[in-house]
């Protein structure tokens, strides 16, 4: 009798513990090492206790590792993560793939009006959001103010393409280890071909035409890329080919660039500190203009490092929760509170901009939400695709990374320009043939 | 006639001996000395060597942002589980073929070999579809097959030369005085074979610990090991070197301290049988 009651017991208070433990949901976040995303990580603990039902899981992966862990799992179905940070690139297409689930329970006081539209549209399909961005960014020319006035130059607002030039060279001084221009050489759809795209883009040429035919035989691709080639061989830093967006900040930090056009993002590193010997002289301006008619104004740079729920995810409700305090103005506040203005995630809030304390902390700000609000990544009459320095589709990772192999090769020397874009236009023809996109 | 060493030519050797040992040791000094510096320390041209403010403070941030033990753990999980079921496997297949071949056994060999020659990421899907089917995603039994399936036929290949080493006769001799096959494998076998075996368990130890496709992609965090702890510190934007060298540094330390320690077992293991 007695081992019954005892068995019972037992019983009731495994059940217990079991209904305890369910009711709390673990949610598993996949997500790249930039420092806004391991300061959510730092400051999740304040989610938990807010929500005290859901646990934060966090695994951090190198980005490549990342794209192929979340897209070898979603094809299969395994559901290893409820939420993950993919870009404005994977966005419209996972959406469309149905890859994605919908985020369309954010709560009563997410202000959805609020997320600076460009972005918003760039993470929509058919109306509806498909991820929640984290932190988003352009294109910047960084400048050295104190190089700039030492060599008698005033950056313009809106600089061009000649003033560069004649700029690079009056601020070069390779003695000193100076060099004028810092660009992307490294060969990748997100390294140099995220500049060149951009660069092509402002002496007015596009990926592919709106037959789906690729450009890169066409004048503006010629004007940029022999440009690009000639300032980065006569001004730029040694070695330039291996270069991408970190190895041009440590130049640049180490006092070794008179400019660098980049991602806005570079700004929040180059003015700390702790991070940079120069952080007090650099300036920013526009992304340089090629033509007249330089197509958005010279910005053609869009990218968000976005929150999103793979379809696989079995916790979507908790998911959005998460998403939704992750990416609203309260975390924004939350994270001014415990580590100043100028550490808030920039570039996806209009709110955040009309805040005098945040444009006071963070020189760069207006500079940001220029570039962001003026550059417009949906298709065109004359542009099929979705992006700006990238195309939204399948194809474009292992065509830009081919092209940008050839663009490297042309940086280094060890083909010429027009061999490297006709070997590009060839690679990329056939890729799109094979594709489908072109009919033969 | 053997030729005169001279005490020039002992200098020589010794000089040299050391500048090739230092250019192997570099890259670990480099990121050992890398892992004391601050962000801004570690990217500076010149580079320092020694004279900086030595800091711990990349090792407190890493400890603060991820728990170092629990992916030490998983990593000495995976590497002496699968190195224990593959000696299971391994050393009963390589008695079989050192001391009873046949004539398939050398096809037999290679064809495992062969195996080894197939690109990992070729079968990422199907495997991966198999994890999901059978639940062991992120789990560390699923790893330990995966691991000891990979290394299977790199332990029989080592086993068998080793195993090779021994004469048959002795064998024989414990059968004709009545040794049962388990006593003549536990009790003959093993004793004679143990620097082979412990190099083996070694390598595969080693091989293991280091592997770096299949248990970054078959783990997200109950299993993941440190492999995992250093991928999570490379950065797409923003400076990290310090931050992963130290990373790195605390993912080598137990394979580092092991492999100094039994070294000398290491390089007779894996010379046994070189040499005739």
């Amino acid at each position: 009798m007695r081992f019954s009651v005892l068995t019972a017991g037992a019983a009731a208070l495994l059940a217990v513990a079991t209904t305890a433990a369910s009711a709390q949901t673990t949610l598993t976040i996949g997500t790249v090492n930039n420092s806004d995303m391991i300061r959510m990580q730092g400051l999740t603990p304040e989610f938990e206790k807010q929500h005290p039902d859901i646990k934060v899981n966090w695994v951090t992966l190198e980005e490549n590792i990342l794209r192929q862990r979340v897209t070898t799992d979603i094809a299969t179905g395994g559901g290893q993560f409820d939420i993950m940070t993919i870009g404005t690139y994977e966005v419209p297409i996972w959406a469309k793939q149905g890859w994605l689930k919908p985020l369309d329970g954010l709560g009563d006081n997410y202000d959805m009006d609020d997320l600076i539209p460009a972005i918003r549209s760039a993470l929509s399909s058919d109306g509806k959001l498909y991820a929640a961005p984290f932190y988003a960014e352009s294109v910047l020319t960084l400048y050295r103010k104190d190089l700039f006035e030492k060599a008698g130059l005033t950056m313009p607002d809106k600089p061009t393409w000649d003033f560069i030039a004649e700029a690079a060279e009056k601020v070069t001084d390779k003695d000193a280890g100076v060099y004028g221009i810092c660009l992307r050489g490294k060969p990748g759809w997100g390294e140099n071909m995220a500049f060149l795209g951009n660069m092509a883009r402002e002496f007015g040429a596009n990926y592919f035409d709106a037959d789906w035919k690729p450009q890169f035989e066409s004048e503006g691709w010629k004007k940029a890329v022999s440009l690009y080639v000639d300032l980065m061989t006569k001004y730029g830093p040694p070695g330039a080919a291996s270069n991408g967006f970190n190895e041009n900040l440590q130049l640049f930090g180490q006092g070794k660039c008179g400019m660098w056009m980049d991602a806005s993002v570079a700004a929040s590193f180059v003015t700390d500190p702790k991070q940079s010997q120069v952080p007090d002289k650099v300036g920013f301006a526009a992304a340089p203009c090629g033509t007249e008619n330089c197509p958005n104004d010279g910005f053609n740079w869009l990218w968000a490092w976005s929150l999103a729920i793979p379809d696989s995810s079995k916790k979507a409700d908790a998911a959005q929760t998460f998403i939704s305090w992750a990416t609203s103005k309260e975390y924004l506040d939350l994270v001014a509170s415990k580590e100043g203005w100028a550490n808030v995630p920039p570039g996806t809030r209009t709110s955040l901009y009309k805040n005098s304390k945040y444009t006071e902390a963070a020189p760069f700000a207006d500079a940001t939400l220029n570039a962001i609000q003026h550059a417009n990544p949906e298709p065109t009459a004359d542009k099929p695709y979705y992006g700006l320095q990238f195309a939204a589709i399948p194809e474009f990772q292992g065509l830009g990374t081919a092209v940008g192999q050839q663009m490297a090769a042309a940086l280094s020397g060890s083909t010429s320009v027009d061999q490297a874009l006709k070997q590009s236009q060839a690679i990329a023809t056939r890729e799109m043939t094979r594709g489908g996109y072109i009919k033969n | 006639m053997a030729r005169k060493v001279t005490t020039g030519r002992k200098i020589g050797t010794t000089i040299f001996a050391w500048f090739v040992g230092l250019v192997i040791f570099f890259p670990i000094l480099w990121t050992f000395l890398t892992s004391f510096k601050t962000e801004l320390q570690a990217i500076s041209i010149p580079p320092v060597f020694v004279g900086f403010d030595w800091t711990l403070e990349n090792y407190r941030t890493i400890q603060t942002q991820s728990n170092y033990f629990h992916f030490m753990a998983n990593s000495i999980y995976l590497s002496l589980g699968s190195t224990a079921l593959g000696l299971i496997f391994a050393i009963p297949a390589a008695w079989a073929m050192a001391f009873s071949p046949t004539r398939r056994t050398k096809d037999v060999l290679l064809w495992m070999l062969s195996t080894k020659m197939l690109p990992a990421v070729g079968v990422l899907i199907p495997i991966y579809l198999l994890f999901v089917r059978f639940g062991l995603l992120d789990s560390r039994l699923g790893l330990i097959v995966v691991l000891f399936l990979i290394n299977l036929p790199i332990l029989v290949w080592m086993l068998y030369t080793y195993f090779k080493e021994i004469p048959g006769e002795i064998l024989e001799a414990a059968r004709m005085d009545g040794a049962s096959l388990s006593k003549e494998i536990t009790q003959v076998l093993a004793p004679m074979a143990v620097p082979g075996i412990a190099s083996t368990v070694l390598l595969n130890v080693i091989l293991s610990w280091n592997e770096a496709f299949w248990t970054l992609n078959l783990t997200t965090s109950n299993a993941a090991p440190l492999t995992a702890f250093i991928a999570s510190f490379s950065s797409p934007q923003g400076n990290f070197y310090a931050k992963l060298s130290a990373a790195s540094m605390l993912a080598i330390a137990p394979i580092l301290i092991v492999g100094w320690f039994s070294q000398k077992q290491l390089v007779r293991g894996l010379t046994f049988g070189a040499v005739k």
